[in-house]
């Protein structure tokens, strides 16, 4: 598959996004935040990083680039679209996924491995995964908090919407909520970081593989 | 020249951890008897000619799509003569 990643001034894991897309079986396509076109990708990957500087608050400025037009429209014809760190924020500043991201209760940037369990193993991005496997990704953030109201929150558990949750709560997120996906499944949104856990020579596991590797395997299905 | 203030607040029910960090600064400092501490923003608009109800409206939607998150913020208008 074609899966474009994209670019937004600021983004800091672009690069990353597009060899782990390669390395998970597909072609990466790089796409530019100003350029209002998909260049006809399957699917899209939101990189972690810094967005438009993360101004006014994280995702909310990348919200309106010209790209994310073309990639609101693409994602509810179905387009799978993964929104990894800033790109799950950019993803709810859309209205693409419920709740938000605040800074860490703690207010530390963390930086670790972290421990997760695959709560929903049936949305575009985690096809490869058994339910309930624990994994090690990298998580690395300031404003990791996920939150929500309280109808939201019990609208996306009663739902099975939420795809990983932390073992052992690194920022003082609700329900230990560490990513979350819409009600057809196709957008999913996390923060920590899987593009880094594909590689065993530069990361701590190859763990964070399976979301790119899903996508042929959704294809398949 | 009209200056309409757009000032966007974290919900209640939101933690604030800039604002605890300040309140926990604020005794560090000698300054005792604040019991709690909330951090927002401060818009501060520029409007060409007269603050009409239209204007006025028109902000209403900037601060809803842009300056503020309605999921974790609540935002006030109110119009300041500079």
């Amino acid at each position: 598959m074609r899966v474009g990643v994209v670019t937004f001034p600021g983004s800091l894991d672009d690069a990353d996004a597009r060899r782990a897309v390669r390395i998970g079986g597909h072609e990466a396509v790089a796409l530019w935040h100003g350029d209002a076109d998909l260049h006809g990708v399957d699917a899209v990957v939101l990189p972690g990083g810094f967005s438009y500087g993360d101004y006014l608050r994280c995702g909310a400025i990348s919200r309106f680039a010209p790209v994310m037009s073309q990639v609101i429209e693409a994602a509810g014809k179905g387009m799978p679209v993964l929104g990894i760190c800033n790109g799950f924020q950019v993803l709810c500043e859309s209205h693409l996924l419920p709740g938000a991201l605040i800074r860490n209760d703690h207010r530390k940037f963390v930086c670790r491995d972290q421990r997760l369990r695959v709560e929903n193993a049936r949305t575009a991005w985690t096809h490869t995964y058994d339910e309930g496997a624990e994994i090690t990704i990298v998580l690395k953030n300031g404003e990791g908090g996920f939150v929500a109201d309280a109808a939201t929150l019990e609208r996306i558990e009663g739902e099975g919407q939420v795809v990983v949750r932390y073992l052992g709560n690194p920022n003082g997120s609700m329900n230990d909520i560490a990513g979350i996906t819409n009600a057809a499944g196709n957008v999913v949104g996390l923060m920590p970081h899987p593009e880094h856990s594909v590689e065993a020579l530069t990361g701590s596991g190859t763990d964070g593989l399976g979301f790119f590797a899903s996508l042929a395997e959704r294809t398949l299905a | 020249m009209p200056r309409v203030v757009v000032a966007v607040m974290p919900k209640p029910e939101i933690l604030d951890p800039q604002g605890k960090a300040v309140h926990g600064a604020l005794p560090r400092l000698g300054f005792t008897g604040v019991s709690d501490v909330r951090q927002g923003k401060r818009f501060e608009l520029q409007v060409d000619g007269e603050v009409t109800d239209a204007v006025l409206a028109e902000v209403h939607q900037m601060a809803e799509k842009l300056l503020s998150n309605p999921v974790i913020e609540d935002y006030s208008v109110h119009v300041e003569d500079a």
